[in-house]
């Protein structure tokens, strides 16, 4: 409303400003008329692109890759005032955010403990391996990924990668309590009879849990470059590394037709699982944009309310990767296009100085 | 046939079989424009240029469009934009050149707005000038449906849909219109061939007339000013060109066009370059879904103040439905800049500012139609559906009022 | 014209870049022509070979056109510089358009050979012309052979080279 208010008070300005400069006889006829002009078409964009686009896509909480809860909280706690405000009864609001917190100053303290890699690895191979590869170490897929989708209702992740896309807060609040980490609780409510496919291992300890954590990270500090054909520029190679952290993180349920990359889970069974058929990803770059991209795969729910997708809890570093990769296939012309456009702009501003000076040469016989 | 001698150059013969100096002369070198003009004169040649612009670009993306709702959207978003050689640069500049050239004719038309030029004897040029407008429209129109975007179907659908408040015929036609009960196939074929074939050719022949419609009236100059072009034109040739009124439309009228047209480039490829969201909308790299709406819908920001005429209306008046309301004002608004030349009863050829009541006028219409324009695109609740109602009654309410302060503009200029 | 000359040097000057602008707004025209990356990459065609059964005609397609692969049988002898020793098995690979004036030629197992409907020219098993007006034998396209089973039309490999070497040092191959 308010900028709405000064919008129209600088057109108003604007409109008087256009007039007296028709006044002003000092400066070039011309250029008053172009003046004037300008300031119109200008204003005009300003209403249609920027501040239509601020009214339409209202601001949201800045993406936050500490992965400590925090936002979490704070939601929560906007939530229980507004109730408060309409008079309602914030109680159960309050157990959740007092459940949240605990659950939240756990992983915390487990991030401070230093993991043991070897105990980690038995753990892995006794609580994990049975549902999820990790190829890297020789673990091997136990079935297709369609009938591991059939049996889990999503196909479960390589975990080779693990330890490097998904931040470490994140991946011991995932081993914990799955459901919490990923904002899905509306999908799976505690008390609902659809139980997500991970059981929570809320029965280990803090230490095991950083050993499973350090174990992950370890393996995936292992995990070669991807090959690329001899002679490869840096944006291929570039290309192949963002696109393995791509098919970690969004492969299972997304595809990407203009990669050639198909969902690892149908797009029934996504129905089944989440309840909507993931879109292709080929043009998200141009109809998101990157920004709006980071911040939805930050933490969906905070753009989407209610969307199925989880928060996958990628690092900063995996995100842009995912980002990137995005732009590599909806925009792949995005390099030349860059390289092409200053020599066009500055062929073109001489051939305006040449039109200038011709039309000077005619006009002087002129005038 | 008198005998033909034989030709010394190629020139000359063809000189001699198409007297193309003769043509020259007629369309070139004699034909006369006022020199009293300003930068504002240039924007019909920038039109023609966007226009060609448009017409090479459009050649070359229909190289490998598909007009088939399974395939147009990746025959643009995966072929066009990421295999064809140079393809992203064509359908960029097709896309930024169908935005940009409706700047250009709204300025162009409001220039001819503010010099009155639109007035006795000027009519024909007025009136070709908003066939252009309205062929343009349909151009737009139907070329933002080929994408197959969510934009495409549902601004498609929504604009479809108007016709149905056509009192008997509506819901038949909008079925005509669509060759389905919904957007459909059918319906993206059909305006493929327009957008392609019959609005193309419409606006060659049109282009052409308008250029006929300046030739006896001339165009107009920055003070409105009459004068005897046979004079003038005498004087120029005789070498009297500093005094002469009238310039050459070659070189002296076309060498400044050329000089605006380079400039206007830098700013065009610029836009198409570096800021080429405004003209193609993020939302409509969204694959069309019938089954699903976005959350906003709006036309393109050319469209956006006769849309919001059309949604000004919300509610019921005098028992007429606010949708019938919104339909007559939409009706209203598209035909009502034709009859400008009749609503205007002062004979005062004069720009605006020099006219002292037709000034107000001019500059609160402008006013509104940006108030219209904004209002347009923003989601029309709360406060935003009221201001886009009296904007769109002010705008209704200047055009109507236009006769009778003319009159009394008439009136006041003449008593003096 | 005296019209024209008053467009002088400066017109001239704005006239000679606008043109450079024009020449390369063709180059990009051009290369819009140009065939797609899609259908470069699609200029490949893998064959599994191990399907194909002896003096038997199998057609694939490649870039269009029709390759003839041919398995050779016990009793047909292998022919230097024109058959492929793919694994254990000896075979024609050939473009199957006739080198007269380019119809597709028909395979008869009983006679082992081919002929040519348009004009009667006749082809033997190994594609070298016996009969009619087919100047030269059947052309070979480019192939790589990849494993025991498996070929790659369109990549050129070692063993195509040497074939295509010795063709054209060879012309008197009938
Ligand atoms: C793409 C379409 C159009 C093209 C190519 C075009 C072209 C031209 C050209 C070359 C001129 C002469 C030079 C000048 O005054 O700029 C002209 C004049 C004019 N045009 Fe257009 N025009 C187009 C659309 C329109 C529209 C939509 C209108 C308004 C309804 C219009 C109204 C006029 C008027 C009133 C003049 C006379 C100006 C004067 O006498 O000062 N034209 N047009
Ligand atoms: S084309 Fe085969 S014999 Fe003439």
């Amino acid at each position: 409303m308010f900028s709405l208010i000064v919008g129209l008070v600088v057109a108003v300005v604007l409109l008087v400003v256009n007039i007296v400069l028709l006044k002003i006889s000092f400066v070039p006829k011309e250029l008053r008329i172009l003046t004037i002009i300008s300031i119109m078409v200008g204003y005009v964009y300003w209403g249609f692109e920027p501040f239509a686009h601020h009214e339409m896509h209202p601001h949201v909480a800045e993406a936050s890759y500490e992965f400590d809860g925090k936002g979490d909280i704070e939601a929560l706690e906007a939530q229980a005032k507004e109730i408060e405000a309409k008079g309602g009864d914030r109680s159960a609001l309050d157990t959740e955010i007092a459940q949240t917190k605990e659950f939240w100053s756990n992983v915390v303290a487990i991030s401070e403990l230093s993991g043991n890699v070897e105990t980690g690895s038995e753990l892995v191979v006794a609580n994990c391996t049975a549902c999820h590869s990790i190829e890297s170490e020789g673990f091997p897929k136990l079935m297709e990924d369609t009938d591991a989708a059939a049996a889990y209702g999503v196909t479960p992740p390589d975990l080779s990668l693990a330890g490097r896309i998904y931040d470490k807060n994140y991946l011991a609040a995932f081993i914990i309590n799955p459901v919490k980490a990923m904002h899905i609780e509306h999908k799976y409510p505690v008390t609902g009879s659809k139980v997500f496919p991970m059981p929570g291992s809320d029965w280990m300890s803090n230490q095991e849990i950083a050993d499973m954590v350090a174990y992950l990270q370890e393996v995936a500090s292992k995990v070669d470059a991807p090959t690329v054909a001899d002679g490869a520029s840096d944006f291929e190679i570039a290309k192949a590394k963002n696109k393995e952290v791509f098919e970690a993180a969004c492969v299972r349920c997304h595809s990407m037709e203009y990669a050639g990359i198909d969902a690892k889970t149908s797009a029934e069974a996504m129905r089944e699982y989440i309840g909507a058929t993931p879109p292709d990803l080929s043009q998200h770059i141009r109809s998101r944009g990157a920004d709006y991209l980071h911040n939805f795969i930050n933490d969906p729910q905070r753009k989407l309310p209610g969307t199925g997708m989880p928060r996958v809890g990628l690092t900063l570093e995996a995100e842009k990767q995912v980002v990137d990769y995005m732009e590599q296939i909806g925009d792949s012309k995005k390099q030349e296009r860059e390289a092409l456009g200053p020599i066009v702009l500055i062929y073109l501003t001489i051939l305006a100085v040449f039109a200038l000076l011709w039309k000077k040469q005619i006009w002087k016989k002129l005038h | 046939m008198a005998e033909f001698e034989k030709a010394n150059s190629i020139g000359e013969w063809f000189d001699q079989r198409l007297n193309t100096s003769g043509f020259w002369r007629v369309m070139m070198t004699e034909y006369w424009i006022p020199k009293n003009i300003n930068f504002l004169w240039a924007m019909g040649a920038l039109l023609a240029m966007l226009f060609t612009l448009l017409l090479v670009t459009g050649i070359f993306l229909l190289m490998y469009y598909k007009p088939d709702v399974n395939m147009a959207f990746d025959s643009v978003n995966y072929t066009i934009m990421q295999e064809v050689a140079y393809g992203w640069i064509f359908r960029n500049i097709h896309g930024v050149g169908a935005s940009v050239v409706f700047l250009v004719i709204y300025i162009h038309m409001f220039t001819g707005i503010y010099y009155g030029s639109y007035k006795k004897g000027r009519e024909m040029i007025w009136l070709s000038g908003m066939l252009l407008f309205v062929l343009f429209s349909a151009e737009g129109f139907s070329g933002y449906m080929l994408p197959w975007g969510q934009m495409s179907y549902w601004a498609a659908y929504v604009i479809t849909e108007i016709f149905g408040g056509i009192p008997f015929i509506g819901d038949e036609l909008v079925i005509w219109i669509r060759g389905n009960f919904y957007v459909a196939d059918a319906t993206l074929t059909r305006f493929f061939m327009l957008h392609v074939l019959l609005i193309p050719l419409a606006i060659l022949g049109a282009i052409v007339f308008h250029f006929y419609t300046l030739r006896f009236p001339h165009v107009n100059n920055e003070e409105g000013e009459f004068f005897d072009y046979k004079e003038e034109s005498e004087k120029y040739l005789a070498g009297n060109q500093k005094e002469s009124k009238v310039i050459a439309f070659w070189p002296d009228f076309l060498s400044k066009d050329f000089m605006v047209i380079s400039i206007f480039m830098i700013f065009f490829f610029y836009l198409v370059f570096y800021h080429n969201a405004f003209a193609m909308d993020p939302v409509n790299f969204d694959k069309a879904d019938g089954l699903k709406t976005p959350a906003h819908i709006y036309p393109e920001w050319y469209f956006l103040w006769s849309y919001e005429v059309l949604r000004g209306f919300f509610f019921d008046i005098a028992g007429i439905s606010g949708k019938s309301l919104g339909l007559i004002a939409f009706g209203f608004a598209q035909i009502i800049f034709v009859l400008l030349p009749w609503l205007d009863k002062s004979p005062m050829v004069k720009p605006a500012n020099q006219r002292p009541v037709f000034k107000y006028w001019f500059w609160i219409l402008m006013a509104d139609l940006f108030v219209l324009t904004i209002f347009g695109k923003l989601p029309p609740t709360g406060i935003n559906a009221w201001v886009g109602f009296y904007a769109s009654i002010s705008f209704i309410v200047l055009f109507l009022a236009l006769p009778y302060l003319t009159k009394l503009e008439a009136k006041m200029v003449g008593g003096k | 014209m005296i019209n024209e000359s008053r467009r002088g040097f400066m017109g001239k000057a704005f006239g000679a870049v606008a043109a450079v602008g024009a020449v390369g707004s063709l180059v990009a025209m051009k290369r819009s022509w140009d065939p797609l990356p899609s259908v470069m990459a699609a200029g490949f065609t893998t064959v599994d070979m191990s399907k194909l059964e002896e003096n038997k005609l199998e057609i694939v397609k490649w870039q269009g056109k029709p390759i003839f692969l041919l398995k050779f049988a016990a009793d047909m002898p292998a022919v230097e510089k024109r058959s492929v020793k793919v694994g254990e098995h000896y075979y024609s690979v050939m473009i199957g358009l006739c080198t007269h004036l380019g119809c597709i030629p028909a395979y008869s197992s009983a006679n082992k050979q081919f002929k040519c409907a348009c004009h009667g020219g006749e082809f033997n098993a190994a594609g070298i012309h016996t009969f009619g007006p087919p100047p030269r034998p059947l052309d070979i396209p480019p192939f790589a052979i990849k494993d025991e089973n498996t070929i790659v039309l369109g990549e050129s490999s070692p063993e195509y080279e040497a074939l295509i070497a010795s063709l054209s040092t060879d012309n008197n191959i009938a």
